[in-house]
């Protein structure tokens, strides 16, 4: 073969093993995904989702985890969201070019790439320990709040960025001041934008385990946790707990909870991809 | 009015400086029982005893076996993602049309919004099971299953910053190759790669960071045996599952057992902030290249 051919046939083949590695990733996710649900699909039922857990594995279920995971979403939202959006209009709207604002954007960037479980050490002696919350629920929050905020600061700029500066100077030549024009027109109009990173965030939250080891969430609660006080589990812990164990009914019950928590990842992913979606067809400035 | 408006803008500032209340946080944190750990324990012994077993009466705290075992798992997994990141990155960037790049890339990135407590689950009762079909001295704990795995798990971090390293390495450079007759392979390769290369080993860098700090495939898949070993086929332990095993467990507040997990963190804590730092590093120098 001459070196001409010899390369064209190269190309060629490289055209396939670049297609085979793309699709390589998407699909051994798909069959870990049909073997999990080969695997749960049997143990799942209304029993296990209204069950409280339990030494025997038929009877088991998964109520305190998912009710904990909701507990703890909604109260990470409502920590986190307001202070995110806060921040990104800070640094956006408000930021001056000097050393101060350069110091908190390296320093975002910082702890976006900090691990996870570093952040339970944290909660675990500030949260926990220095304030007193024990391993509750708003420790829980308040440690993953932290964890996610770097994402929510991020696409908080990026949204507010893809609002025009039309838009600002009309608000201004009406006479408008810089935080009413950011109220009534800048956070409108990047809303869905804000709305998708948050969202993102919160899915990814759902899905972390390690800081609320670290912190001391329980592995077994034989209760609802009713309280911001009280202590908890979540999905993930209990999908470790049962994961952990070498009983072949325990890893079944797994992936019946993993089933349940894929299923809420997924839906969150793809409501924010939707959201997306909307806003990008809707900025037509 | 005006005050209203100082007010609002004092409550942004403070929202954005809990970044930096965090990180100081942090700090303090680690700082604070790690002074404390070598109060008792000689550093001297922490970074070259080669045993790791403070659970035990014959309490031993060198950090080296926990170190080979994070770094053995983070080397298989990136010997995973890397050759298969960086030809989904080539292949989409130099053959693929523009519509497929953009249906495939989110399609990807789904494999990193899997929490990584499924992983775990994929790595103890599916890929260790298929792996020791064929290699039958696998133990059920073992480096090799969760490392593939965390490959698995990190081949989008790899693919799209390296994507986007490649996507903005000037056209004029791609078809001054393709006019001296080279292939799209050779000048994906000759070229484009080598143009981009500080922003795929920023990529890289980035990746070999997350997998460091990566936890719950490891604390299931991996075992929890400190050992300092190389080999990928026996139970080994990381940095991240002791903490996670500790956690666990009714260690009394207060204690040298407790200060470990801070002092296994601050390890972790410096490994990953160097890496990132690196990392950021040379992306913010890659981009002053082409501009």
């Amino acid at each position: 073969m001459s070196n001409i051919k010899l390369n064209r046939f190269k190309d060629n083949l490289f055209r396939y093993v670049g297609l085979f590695c793309t699709f390589l990733g998407l699909l051994v996710l798909l069959v870990f995904i049909l073997d999990i649900v080969v695997d749960g699909v049997q143990a799942l039922d209304i029993g296990f989702l209204t069950s409280l857990p339990s030494r025997k594995a038929e009877d088991a279920g998964i109520l305190p985890a998912w009710v904990g995971s909701i507990w703890i979403m909604v109260l990470t939202a409502f920590i986190t969201f307001p202070l995110g959006v806060a921040a990104g209009i800070h640094l956006e709207e408000y930021g001056k070019k000097n050393w101060l604002t350069s110091l908190l954007e390296i320093n975002i960037a910082n702890l976006a790439g900090v691990p996870s479980i570093i952040y339970g050490l944290l909660g675990l002696e500030i949260f926990s320990r220095l304030f007193g919350l024990g391993p509750s629920v708003l420790t829980g929050s308040l440690t993953l709040a932290l964890l996610i905020l770097p994402i929510v600061i991020v696409s908080t700029r990026e949204a507010l960025k893809a609002v025009p500066k039309s838009l600002r100077e009309a608000s201004y030549a009406m006479g408008a001041s810089k935080w009413q024009t950011i109220w009534h027109q800048v956070i409108p109009a990047s809303f869905g934008g804000i709305l998708t990173g948050v969202i993102l965030a919160l899915s990814r939250a759902v899905g972390e385990t390690a800081p609320l080891i670290v912190i001391g969430a329980l592995t077994y609660v034989p209760y609802l946790p009713e309280h911001p006080l009280d202590e908890f589990t979540v999905l993930p812990i209990q999908i470790f707990n049962w994961v952990t164990r070498p009983q072949q009914a325990f890893s079944t019950n797994a992936a019946a909870a993993i089933i349940v928590l894929l299923a809420l990842t997924f839906f969150m992913n793809g409501v924010a991809i939707y959201l997306r979606n909307r806003h990008q067809n809707k900025l037509k400035w | 009015m005006k005050i209203k408006e100082k007010v609002i803008e004092k409550l942004l500032w403070f929202s954005s400086f809990v970044t930096i209340l965090t990180t100081l946080g942090i700090i303090w944190v680690l700082i604070f029982e790690t002074v404390q750990f070598f109060g008792e324990v000689p550093i001297l012994d922490f970074l070259t005893d080669t045993q790791w077993t403070p659970l035990f009466t014959q309490k031993h705290f060198g950090i080296l076996p926990l170190l080979s075992g994070t770094l053995l798992t983070t080397f298989i997994a990136i010997s995973v993602a890397l050759p298969i990141g960086l030809a989904i990155a080539i292949y989409l960037n130099e053959y693929a049309s523009s519509k497929f790049r953009q249906t495939v890339k989110p399609m990807l990135e789904l494999l990193a919004a899997v929490p990584t407590v499924v992983y775990g689950y994929f790595a103890l009762l599916f890929v260790t099971p298929l792996l020791q079909t064929f290699i039958p001295n696998l133990s059920g704990f073992n480096a090799l299953s969760p490392g593939i795995v965390m490959g698995i798990m990190i081949i989008p971090l790899i693919s799209s910053l390296s994507e986007d390293a490649m996507y903005s390495v000037p056209r004029y450079l791609r078809e001054g190759a393709l006019a001296l007759g080279s292939t799209r392979l050779q000048t994906a390769l000759k070229v484009v790669v080598p143009a981009a290369s500080s922003g795929i080993i920023a990529s890289v860098i980035l990746a070999v960071s997350r997998a460091i700090g990566e936890t719950m495939i490891v604390a299931i898949a991996a075992g929890q045996q400190p050992r300092l070993t190389l080999n990928p086929l026996v139970p080994v332990e990381t940095i991240t599952a002791y903490i996670v095993q500790v956690s666990l467990g009714d260690v009394p507040h207060g204690s040298v057992e407790y200060r470990t997990i801070f002092a296994a963190g601050m390890a972790l804590f410096v490994l990953t902030f160097i890496l990132n730092n690196i990392s950021f590093w040379l992306r913010r120098k890659f981009r002053e290249v082409y501009e």
